[in-house]
């Protein structure tokens, strides 16, 4: 276990046996309450949400009608916030089938609780990001060019570009990975649809599939689900690996760079995490899910994001320190830029944002203090999005030709759509925690199975049975 | 070598540093033979220029011992073209003259070819292209116009490439040497700009690439440029 290393074994079991003393129908009540009984802050925080989202489809609307020249894009720097905001997306999403896939496949029973908040951030994030490559195009209209079928122009999209991986490494993960959340979704929306009336019934109805329970049809669930954790890691993989394709495959200095692969995926775990122990503290708070989500998991996804933390600051550092002592021209006048020029302000905010967080999280105190677990993540994403800043936009603005070099300035434009994808993210998950049981009960109650007080004579001992 | 090195030409341009003035003679001729729209004073200097041949300025030295020295890019017509695999829908692809074609029809605009070109030539439409009356009298009419959110970059005139080829053609014969020339090889005032076939090995441009002066922008990067640079002494202004 790997939760098991700083937590006294008193306070490790009380913690695990808490459930135990729980009825089911109590559990279900636990998780079907706060879905089903919405406050006036709940619509006050959906409304703002979806004017952010209106404004940020109103400046799409604009930079369509008038064209890319309303961004702050130039030459060189082709590529800005929309990219950049592009593979933040992309980050995010990979926590979720971090957690849920991976620790499946390795039992960790802490998982249980929050793998459909990390599943579903998984599909929203992806989602979001699966804008971007629409938005950013000049012509977004023609954007179906790309997707290979038959058609009359008689041409194949170009399988050679990074592009084209890129549409097919996202929609694979996409459908993936909903089709995950889904299927661990199933006996829950049964639960739903025994406990409800009217509208919400017939939805969680057609979405149980007829769920019973029997025997044979969770041994298919688990079946499937075993399947889908193994085939999703490579998925999982890949994808941010594309992602770092787009650039580590031109001949642009700072871009051109072979750790670009596994130092974009460690990073997006580490983004990833980070992103979902920030929701789980928020939807903790909002939906009462206290009893469920506690300190341990909180203690664990801590740990989990410190070393992935860890990771990146070895992958950025390997990268960094080859590409310092190479001392190529260009390269050279980049890292002066960062480390004393015009990006410095950018480059020690990536570097604090990154490093503080993994050295406060080696204290358990700020691991199971949601409030400072908030803060401390949240400023991991700050690091994370100037870091995608700094490789994205501060690459482009240097290259070989010092008449060529440029520089950037955003525009009402691209930060109006970047908050819609961020309030459009929000507003998803949100509703989404309206809509679907937030706590995998059915998993819940498979793992309280797991752990019981047996009486030994007078001693009271915790046991763990051996469960799937 | 293919077969077919001997038979296609592999079209190229020799610029002579020596001989440039800096005086965007070319640039203005550019605009007018290939329909670029002139981007203005205020996009210009947020680098959304249009300009297909771009002339660098270095200064050199300290005041008052200041050189200035020019040097025009266009596009390098890579033979191993960095821009080409990027784009997902085929939008720059090679010809088998070995230029790099713009299809203007296909690009969606994902600008990643300008952000792989190391050259930084190729241009892009911010917005629509207006041409202000008169200036609609005088487009092209061999070359289309473009539209907004697409790439374009220098052709080497492909249009006056095919239209000599097919006149040479029409005659029964190949096209002369230094019969072909992009509007800017044709304005060029000092004659620093020099286009013809490397293939052919008596050509005036395959004798200038074998100069002791010649070299090649970015050499280095193994794109294969097939604009050949003729250093410059100390005579720049």
């Amino acid at each position: 276990m790997s939760d098991s290393a700083t937590a006294t074994p008193e306070s490790q079991y009380t913690e695990r046996v808490l459930l135990t003393e729980r009825k089911d129908w109590e559990i279900n009540q636990a998780v079907l309450q706060p879905m089903i009984q919405t406050g006036r802050r709940f619509w006050v925080l959906v409304a703002g949400l979806t004017a952010v989202v209106t404004w940020g489809v109103f400046a799409w609307g604009y930079l369509v009608y008038w064209g890319i020249g309303v961004t702050g894009k130039n030459r060189p720097v082709y590529w800005t916030l929309f990219i950049t905001t592009f593979v933040f997306w992309i980050g995010i999403s990979h926590a979720g089938t971090m957690i849920s896939a991976v620790l499946r496949l390795l039992k960790a029973d802490w998982r249980r609780p929050i793998t459909r908040g990390a599943e579903a951030m998984t599909a929203f994030a992806l989602m979001m990001a699966g804008l971007y490559p629409l938005i950013h195009l000049g012509r977004v209209w023609k954007f179906y060019w790309m997707i290979p079928y038959p058609n009359n122009r008689l041409m194949w999209p170009n399988f050679q570009s990074p592009l084209m991986w890129d549409l097919v490494a996202i929609s694979t993960y996409l459908i993936g990975s909903t089709l995950y959340l889904y299927l661990a979704l199933i006996p829950d929306m049964a639960m739903a649809r025994d406990h409800t009336g009217g509208l919400r019934y017939k939805l969680y109805r057609a979405l149980a599939l007829g769920w019973r329970g029997t025997e044979a049809e969770w041994h298919k669930l688990h079946r499937a689900l075993g399947i889908f954790s193994i085939a999703i890691i490579p998925i999982f993989l890949s994808v941010h690996s594309i992602v770092s394709w787009d650039f580590a495959v031109t001949v642009q200095p700072r871009w051109h760079s072979t750790i670009f692969a596994p130092y974009f995926v460690v990073g997006a775990i580490y983004s990833g995490l980070s992103a979902l122990a920030t929701i789980l503290v928020l939807v903790r708070k909002g939906m009462r899910l206290q009893e469920f989500l506690r300190s341990e998991h909180f203690d664990a996804l801590g740990k989990l994001v410190m070393v992935a933390g860890l990771g990146w600051i070895y992958f950025w550092f390997a990268g960094f320190l080859v590409e310092w002592y190479g001392n190529e021209p260009v390269v050279r006048e980049l890292i002066r830029q960062e480390v004393s020029g015009p990006l410095a302000p950018l480059f020690y905010l990536q570097m604090s944002a990154n490093l503080i967080p993994v050295a406060l999280l080696a204290f358990r105190k700020v691991r199971t203090t949601p409030r400072l677990l908030l803060g401390v993540t949240l400023l991991v994403n700050v690091g994370m999005y100037t870091e995608r800043l700094l490789i994205v936009i501060g690459s482009l603005q240097r290259n070989d030709i010092p008449f060529n070099w440029g520089t950037y300035r955003p525009t009402w434009v691209e930060i109006s759509i970047v908050a819609m994808t961020f309030a459009g993210f929000a507003l998803l998950y949100t509703l989404f925690s309206r809509i679907v049981p937030y706590v995998p009960v059915w998993e819940i109650k498979e793992g309280r199975l797991r752990y019981t007080l047996r009486r030994i004579g007078r001693l009271l001992v915790p046991t763990a049975a051996e469960i799937e | 070598m293919k077969p077919s090195a001997e038979t296609k030409p592999r079209w190229a341009l020799v610029v002579d540093l020596d001989r440039c003035t800096g005086c965007q003679a070319c640039v203005v001729a550019c605009h007018a033979e290939n329909n670029v729209p002139v981007a203005g004073e205020s996009l210009t200097a947020y680098g959304r220029w249009m300009h297909w041949i771009i002339i660098d300025r270095y200064w050199e030295g300290e005041y008052p011992n200041v050189k200035a020295r020019f040097m025009p890019v266009m596009c390098q017509q890579c033979g191993e073209a960095p821009c080409e695999p990027v784009c997902p829908v085929f939008a720059t692809y090679h010809n088998p003259e070995g230029l790099n074609a713009q299809i203007y029809n296909r690009c969606i605009g994902t600008r990643f070819c300008g952000n792989a070109c190391p050259y930084k030539v190729r241009t892009f439409n911010w917005f629509r292209p207006e041409f202000p009356e008169p200036l609609t009298e005088q487009l092209n009419p061999d070359v289309s116009v473009r539209s907004r959110g697409i790439m374009e970059k220098c052709t080497f005139c492909i249009q006056r490439i095919r239209s000599v080829e097919m006149k040479a053609r029409a005659e029964g014969r190949a096209p002369a040497d230094g019969e072909i020339q992009p509007a800017c090889v044709q304005t060029c005032p000092p004659g620093a700009l020099l286009f013809g076939d490397l293939n052919d090995p008596a050509s005036r441009v395959s004798q200038l690439a074998r100069s002791h002066r010649s070299f090649r922008l970015l050499d280095e990067l193994g794109t294969d440029p097939a604009v050949i640079y003729l250093k410059g002494g100390e005579t720049n202004v």
